[in-house]
């Protein structure tokens, strides 16, 4: 199992070619839902990293008596765009909020194994989800800035955790946010205009601004451009791209062009399970398990 | 066939099954409306006499002696107060028709004028302490029945047995209108005065400043009451059989007959805790626990339309639970609440039933000053008015539910307004 060490687990990756037994496993698994602790699959690939700055090891997530997650290893790397990637139900969005606990929010989700914030169990009892929350910030798919102003929205965060000593500090904040979200040309002159009232692109610019306003080491985006335009995508890619210097980002996507321009690592997920992790252009060029690379050439989702 | 002609053949049918269907709809729409328009119509016709009352003009002569202000004493409040006005009033009257010399025609003519005709009188004093041993004219009011008789025409052809005037009054009137001494005006203390047994002294303020005071009460204790429980209730409370419970009863004490909150009023409120009875106090208490499942159940819709998206966000964001709440759900969940009271409110503005029980039905001829003193509501006011014999009372009891109604209206305006002015896009 993935509690091993990542040369065991490398030392199993199978070739594609004669898989076809994995797939069925995979497969059968998943359609009874039972709950199998030894559910019998490895993930190919490179889920582990010599310097993780999130860990998490045999994670399971049940939504009541279903499970959504299949013992789940795998490392986030400090400075690395991860992309997760996988047909619709996957559980790609259970396995990203269960990273800041958004899945305490949900009374029937229970979340098993050890998932951890530089060594620190995110689940412990000493961990507070709210403090937890203000490091691993969260941008969700659909844009949904406050119904205040642009500033309001951006101050909140600060705000919240008294970042900012004075009105001054606290405009510094919301500018350079702003700023690094690349929204600040566009909004300088309209700050005390509603969030609400931009336009989609800039409204989901909006919550990463108001999302690094709280200055979080990890950043956890749900498909950020799915409701968005070619244009506006690629504004918020790049910024992506620019965050990466500064925090650790996990991003969920549906659009393979896009894992592939913003990532550097690529996790894909099949019915709860991860399947293949790896860097993203040997995981897009070269998929090692037949379930990848029928995702990635269209046979799947 | 073809696949069209069947669908065509089809088309005919449903176009008119939806013609008949939207038929019906307006046809019920418009009955609706029908009854509404009779109805409202019906009410307004009864309550114009009401918003106009007849006046006399009458030469009013302040003789002290008459008065019966001793020579010589200076003239305070406290004589004024105690003077004889309504026997300058009769004199005034006697004097325009100084051939009526029998007594039961005198006094017959003394009640061509009301009783609240000394009051004016007087208060024209207080006013002007050098109008004493003048001679001035002044108008004061008709008696009710004066007033009931030039505004029904169906009353003149009746015989003197079957209306209240009798035939030598009615030839009175004709001289003093003659002489243009009648006249009718606006009727401002239908707005400005309390109850009265006199139908042309009694006015609506009363009741609606206890109405006011009564609401007060209930909007003090209902709104923060039944906020705070829909916010414990959609937002805090865990998910069990005891929660259920009580989510239940709520329900359920929305459709309780509301004259059974009276008699708890009554026997808690009055009799247990000792509330001074018909006091707007007590009154705003019972309307208070009847409101509170309204509010509540409008408030928690309105907290549960609140998109989770604003809630993850704020999560997200790392706000606790209760931040989130107060910070995002609460504010966004209040335009619905606001209208969830206000319509509230006009249901406790409305309400008669559970206030019989704690004594607002009193005759009360004061308006009333606080929460304690004793007082009347608009309905209340309206039912007591439907339940006088005077004629004139009539109008005045449509001329209330013009007044109840007007408020009712407003209310809901507002209602609206405020869902309008906070109504958001996410
Ligand atoms: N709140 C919930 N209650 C019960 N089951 C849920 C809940 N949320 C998700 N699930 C189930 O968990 C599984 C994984 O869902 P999840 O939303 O994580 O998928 P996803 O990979 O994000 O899909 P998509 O790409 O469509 O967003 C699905 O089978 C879904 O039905
Ligand atoms: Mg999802």
């Amino acid at each position: 199992m993935m509690s091993e060490q990542p040369t065991t687990a490398a030392t199993r990756v199978r070739v594609p070619e004669d898989d076809d037994d994995a797939i069925l496993s995979v497969g059968a698994t998943s359609q009874g839902g039972a709950v199998e602790p030894e559910n019998g699959y490895t993930t190919v690939g490179e889920p582990f990293v010599d310097q993780p700055k999130m860990q998490t090891r045999d994670v399971n997530v049940f939504y009541a008596d279903k499970q959504a997650i299949f013992d789940v290893n795998l490392d986030f790397a400090a400075n690395e765009v991860l992309a997760l990637i996988g047909p619709s139900g996957c559980g790609k969005s259970t396995y990203l909020r269960c990273l800041n606990r958004m899945n305490d929010t949900i009374p029937i989700c229970r979340v098993a194994g050890e998932l951890l914030l530089d060594d620190e169990d995110i689940y412990a009892k000493s961990m507070d989800p709210v403090l937890l929350r203000a490091r691993v910030g969260m941008v969700f798919q659909k844009p949904n800035p406050f119904p205040k102003s642009v500033y309001d929205n951006v101050a909140y965060g600060p705000r919240l955790h008294g970042l900012a000593a004075n009105k001054s500090e606290l405009d510094e904040i919301v500018e350079t946010s702003l700023k690094r979200a690349g929204l600040w040309n566009e909004v300088k002159d309209r700050l005390a205009e509603p969030g609400t009232g931009l336009s989609g692109g800039q409204q989901q610019r909006l919550c990463i601004a108001r999302t690094i306003a709280v200055n979080p080491e990890v950043i956890l985006m749900d498909e950020p451009a799915s409701a968005l335009d070619p244009i506006a995508t690629a504004v918020i890619e790049e910024l992506i791209d620019e965050l990466r210097q500064k925090y650790t980002i996990a991003i969920v996507t549906h659009s393979m062009q896009q894992a592939a321009r913003v990532s550097q690592r690529t996790a894909y997920f099949h019915l709860g399970k991860l399947i293949e992790v790896g860097d993203t252009d040997r995981v897009f060029t070269n998929p090692r398990h037949q379930l990848t690379e029928n995702y990635i050439t269209g046979r799947i989702g | 066939m073809t696949n069209t002609e069947k669908v065509k053949r089809g088309l005919a049918k449903r176009y008119r099954k939806e013609r008949r269907f939207r038929a019906m709809g307006l046809i019920a729409v418009l009955l609706g409306f029908a009854f509404l328009i009779v109805l409202l119509s019906d009410i307004t016709i009864k309550a114009l006499p009401a918003f106009h009352q007849t006046y006399l003009k009458l030469d009013i002569n302040l003789d002290p002696e008459v008065l019966g202000l001793a020579p010589g004493r200076p003239l305070d409040e406290k004589a004024i107060l105690h003077a004889d006005f309504r026997s300058v009033v009769r004199r005034s009257m006697y004097a325009l028709f100084p051939e009526v010399r029998k007594r039961r025609d005198k006094r017959k003519l003394a009640a061509l004028v009301s009783t609240g005709a000394q009051y004016q009188v007087r208060d024209r004093l207080l006013r002007d302490h050098a109008l004493l041993g003048q001679t001035f004219s002044m108008w004061v009011l008709a008696d009710d029945d004066v007033d009931t008789y030039l505004n029904t025409r169906s009353l003149r052809d009746l015989k003197q047995s079957e209306r209240r005037l009798r035939d030598n009054q009615v030839a009175w009137l004709e001289r003093l209108k003659q002489e243009g001494r009648i006249d009718r005006r606006f009727n401002w203390l239908f707005f400005s005065s309390a109850d009265s047994r006199e139908p042309e002294l009694a006015g609506i303020l009363g009741a609606v400043v206890g109405s006011f005071y009564t609401l007060l009460v209930t909007i003090g204790l209902a709104f923060p009451l039944s906020l705070a429980a829909a916010v414990y209730l959609e937002e805090f409370a865990p998910r069990n059989r005891w929660v259920d419970f009580i989510e239940v009863n709520i329900n359920n004490l929305a459709a309780v007959p509301s004259i059974v909150f009276g008699l708890l009023g009554l026997a808690v409120f009055i009799n247990f805790f000792g509330v001074p009875r018909s006091s707007p106090l007590v009154g705003g208490m019972v309307l208070a626990l009847m409101t509170l499942p309204t509010i509540i159940i409008a408030a928690r819709a309105a907290l549960k339309a609140v998109p989770p998206s604003i809630r993850e966000a704020a999560l997200g964001l790392g706000a606790s639970h209760t931040q989130m709440v107060f910070h995002h759900v609460v504010p966004l969940a209040m335009p619905g609440v606001l209208t969830g009271t206000i319509i509230g409110m006009a249901q406790a503005l409305g309400e008669t039933a559970p206030l019989l029980m704690i004594g607002m039905v009193a005759f009360i001829v004061d308006i009333p000053q606080g929460f304690t003193d004793s007082a009347t509501v608009l309905p209340v006011q309206i039912y007591l008015w439907a339940d006088s014999p005077e004629r004139a009372f009539v109008a005045k009891t449509s001329a209330a539910i013009l007044v109840l109604l007007g408020f009712l209206v407003l209310m809901n305006g507002i209602a609206i307004l405020l869902r309008k002015r906070f109504e958001r896009k996410w």
